[in-house]
């Protein structure tokens, strides 16, 4: 089979890269929305760090001079203007409350969050799509019902309560692994595993149901349309006909909620994060609004806005290579 | 001879395996010879598809093959388990589905899916079943086939879809091939084409065939054999020559009564002459429009009609070429980009917000597709209803009285007005459809392919309603078709679009013998006629003469790349002037002499 004639194939890379310089700026444009609104409504907050810092018995003088110290006594609109300066710099700000650069207590803590998520997501994303296809094939019967009760109950049960069961069950009970997932600097990959093991079950268990809800819903709406039909009457076995057949037609609205779901690994993941003791980024973002560390605040939710852009761009693009009528417009 | 396929006492159930099973197909026997092609034709729910469908031992969703023997060969099909009928199926018999557009994955290259058939079956290797799909292309008249296989379904047109699904059906070269309704969703220019491709293709690898269709003529000319269903039983079968000669049953004569509907006659009094819709130079489309009043994509051109009170235009053209738009322009959801519409007299205005409330009630469309156009939610007196109120202010006592003289007048019981529309059927849905738009109290109704979504015998019987209510209520209507037997049957004048220009327009008389326009000729020696033999007759048509290289920017003829009648140097430089024939229709063509 040859490629698509050079003409079609020119002009369909073309429209894809017009459509990621698009979709980068117009996602450039809404980072700086929300760091904006993060900004007004970290202002909002009452107190500030100069306050929380030295505590409630402070006398007003003291609180003036250490905030005219931070830069805090500013008007609101340099400090934006400078910290979005610092940002686009690559430098977050320093957070006083910590003493030292936010790049830096950012940089001990975005790996740990990545690994987490990045876990998660090859533990999910394959048993989402194979509960998803497998109800889909079944539908209504046995296997369909079985999984659809499963999934649901797992979206009911509240995280936290899969999380400690799974700490009384695992490190109480049968002790195979650590109720804190701290990975010594020294352990091997097999110690981080262990580690890992229950916050990437937790994580996986709230993810793998929407995801796997959601692809069964679309190989369904693919199902009943003739070409499917038409497949069947080719001869084709059940398991090409979804892997070969139906799969390319659905794998636009499946990446999406997948990119839905998967966004909340990194910023959804505090519950679990606290639970195990696990140093991410999430429980540090709980942290900075408990002790009104703004800019430590400021630039994590910048984090999580990005990585939240960037998953949905992904899938936008994986959408319109599965598709022949935008790829080859 | 043994024959090929014999089925026996065939039974398909729907619904549970109890009891509560409704029997959709009941005590269905027949053979075919090898070789030989049996047509099943009847209405939709006549259960010819699911009898065809059983050949593969295939039931849809939620049916049973329940009972009987389906063998071919020295194959006997229900004692077949999955895996060896996915291995009959797309090997030894092949389907042919009447939406290709619909059957072919959207996201696989045409030449991936063709071939898919020969690899699964292990038929031949991948260049091998290539080499043979490419011969199948040019044996099917495709255009480009050694590159048309790289193209995706949404890149190619339906007739040429229709070719590819069959090329896919005979790569395997099976013995049994199911054409269903294959060529029902093309125009009927390209039908002729289409039919002659299978007949061909499928007499010359020696398969069997099963040909299932609603319509007589088509079947006439394909079939050997003829088996007339309604409602999952046979109602008679015998020799197409004898069925389409002699019917013996009464249901086959209804059948052929409605494929060719006859001439309703005009109403007694002779329409006045005033005209009620007096379109002049219209252009109308999509985009912004420029300085000379064309829009960016044009779709009607320049055209100018008149329908008196009482009077009946049809408007008749293949897909694409502008009718629906012309209803939509007239109806008002569509502002044209020049020329003028006037309606009773008065200029009407292009958009719906400019329009007055009498205005609309004047003038009521009416979709081709009642299922979609009523809601199912509602009832029939809601949905009666509420044109009632909205133009006559009618309430409670007085808006039931006329509920009740509408479903009277589409002659409908006034018991239906509490029923849902979900649950009435396909024609009794389009009457409803009808009498929205009649509660208004319109003088023009523009109907736009109403009878075409419908069952022959339906369809006709929709047709007598309309030429009924226009003698009584003194309608005007619009009739837009692509079928030339119905607009023959309803329409004092005719109008050809082509391209969204009028191509021709005339009294329906004009329409009866040449000349025509080429394009009409076309049209009219396209419709299949009622008996064997016909498509054999139908030579070839020459290609078009060859022409030098078109103008640059003239206003030429749109039908100029598929004439056989244009003339280099003349079509191919200068806008055709409109001419009038003795025949009384005026066409948009140079040719002096027209043809035949």
């Amino acid at each position: 089979m040859s490629a698509a004639s050079p003409a079609t194939g020119q002009s369909g890379t073309t429209f894809l890269l017009t459509l990621i310089v698009r979709r980068l700026a117009s996602g450039l444009l809404t980072l700086f929305l929300v760091a904006l609104v993060v900004f007004i409504v970290s202002g909002l907050l009452p107190g500030d760090a100069a306050q929380e810092m030295l505590g409630q018995s402070a006398t007003p003088e003291a609180v003036a001079a250490l905030r005219q110290q931070m830069g805090l006594d500013q008007p609101a609109s340099i400090r934006f203007v400078r910290w979005l300066a610092g940002l686009l710099g690559g430098d977050p700000g320093f957070s006083m409350v910590a003493n030292m650069p936010v790049a830096d207590i950012i940089a001990s803590r975005l790996p740990n969050s990545l690994i987490l998520a990045g876990l998660s997501t090859l533990v999910a994303v394959p048993m989402a799509l194979t509960i998803g296809i497998a109800s889909a094939l079944r539908q209504g019967g046995r296997l369909d019902r079985a999984l659809n009760t499963a999934t649901l109950s797992m979206v009911a049960v509240p995280e936290f309560l899969i999380a400690t069961i799974a700490v009384l069950i695992f490190a109480v009970e049968l002790r195979w692994l650590p109720s804190i997932a701290l990975v010594p600097a020294s352990g091997t990959f097999l110690d981080l595993l262990r580690a890992l093991a229950m916050p990437v079950l937790s994580l996986s268990v709230i993810v793998v149901a929407q995801m796997a809800r959601m692809t069964r819903a679309a190989i369904i709406a693919q199902l009943g349309l003739p070409y499917v039909e038409m497949a069947r009457l080719k001869g084709v076995a059940p398991a090409r006909l979804v892997l070969v057949h139906v799969l390319p037609n659905a794998i636009a609205p499946i990446v999406n909620a997948m990119a839905l779901s998967l966004s909340y690994l990194l910023g959804g993941a505090v519950i679990v994060e606290t639970i195990f003791n696990y140093p991410g980024l999430a429980s540090l973002m709980v942290n900075a609004v408990t002790s009104r560390d703004m800019p430590l605040l400021q630039a994590c939710a910048m984090i999580f806005c990005g990585a939240y852009l960037l998953l949905v761009l992904v899938a936008d693009i994986v959408a319109i290579l599965a598709n022949p009528r935008l790829r080859n417009r | 001879m043994e024959p090929h396929v014999e089925v026996k006492g065939l039974r398909v159930t729907a619904g549970g395996k109890d009891d509560s099973a409704i029997t959709i197909v009941e005590g269905v026997d027949f053979t075919i010879p090898r070789g030989g092609v049996l047509a099943l034709i009847g209405e939709s729910g006549s259960g010819k598809t699911t009898i065809a469908l059983t050949l593969m031992g295939y039931a849809r969703s939620g049916c049973r093959i329940a009972g009987g023997s389906i063998r071919l060969g020295d194959t006997d099909i229900r004692a077949l388990d999955e895996e060896g009928l996915a291995a009959l199926r797309g090997d030894r018999v092949a389907y042919i589905a009447q939406s290709a557009a619909a059957s072919f994955n959207p996201s696989k290259r045409i030449m991936d899916q063709v071939v898919e058939p020969a690899l699964i079956h292990g038929r031949m290797d991948r260049k091998s079943a290539e080499a043979k799909a490419i011969s199948l292309f040019r044996a099917l008249a495709l255009p480009q086939p050694d590159s048309i296989g790289s193209r995706y379904p949404h890149q190619l047109s339906g007739g040429q879809l229709q070719r590819l699904m069959a090329a896919m059906a005979l790569i395997t070269g099976p013995e049994l091939v199911i054409l269903d309704e294959p060529t029902t969703a093309l125009d009927v220019t390209t039908q002729i084409e289409v039919l002659r491709a299978f007949k061909h293709a499928v007499a010359s690898q020696g398969a069997t065939a099963i040909y299932v269709s609603h319509d007589l003529a088509v079947v006439a000319q394909m079939a050997d054999q003829i088996l007339v269903l309604n409602k999952g039983r046979i109602r008679e079968a015998g020799a197409a020559t004898q069925i389409l000669q002699s019917p013996a049953d009464d249901y086959t004569r209804t059948l052929m009564a409605a494929a060719r509907p006859a001439p309703k006659p005009a109403p007694v009094a002779a329409p006045t002459k005033a005209p009620l819709l007096e379109i002049k130079g219209l252009f109308a489309g999509y985009g912004k429009v420029d300085s000379g009043g064309r829009p960016e994509i044009p779709v009607l051109r320049d055209i100018s009609l008149s329908i008196a009170k009482g009077a009946t235009l049809g408007v008749i053209g293949e897909s694409g070429s502008g009718k629906s738009t012309l209803a939509r322009v007239v109806a008002g959801l569509i502002r044209p980009a020049s020329g003028s519409v006037n309606f009773a007299g008065a200029r009407l205005p292009g958009g719906l917000e400019q329009r007055s409330r009498d205005q609309f009630r004047r003038i009521q469309l009416v979709f081709q597709n009642a299922d979609t156009a009523l809601n199912p939610a509602h009832s029939v007196a809601d949905i009666l209803g509420r044109p009632l109120r909205f133009y006559h202010g009618l309430k409670g006592a007085a808006q039931q009285k006329r509920v009740a003289e509408l479903l009277d007048l589409i002659r409908l019981p006034a018991n239906l007005a509490d029923r849902a529309c979900s649950g009435l059927s396909g024609g009794q849905k389009q009457r409803i459809n009808l009498a929205r738009a009649l509660a208004a109290k319109p003088d023009l109704i523009l109907c736009d392919e109403v009878t075409s979504a419908l069952d022959t015998v339906v369809g006709a019987a929709i047709l007598d309603l309309l030429a009924d209510l226009r003698r009584e209520l003194g309608l005007a209507y619009m009739f837009i078709s692509h079928d030339i037997g119905t607009v023959r049957a309803i329409c004092d004048d005719i109008m050809v679009l082509y391209g969204g220009m009028a191509v021709e327009m005339g009294p329906r008389s004009a329409y009866q013998a040449p000349p025509f326009h080429p394009y009409t000729d076309l049209l009219v020696g396209s419709v299949p006629e009622l008996r064997a033999g016909w498509l054999e007759e139908q030579a070839t048509r020459p290609p078009p003469p060859a022409i030098g290289p078109a103008l640059e920017g003239a206003d030429l003829c749109r039908f100029l790349p598929r004439c056989s009648a244009r003339i280099d140097g003349l079509c191919t430089h200068f806008t055709p002037p409109r001419r009038h024939l003795p025949g009384g229709s005026d066409i948009l063509c140079h040719h002096p002499e027209v043809v035949n």
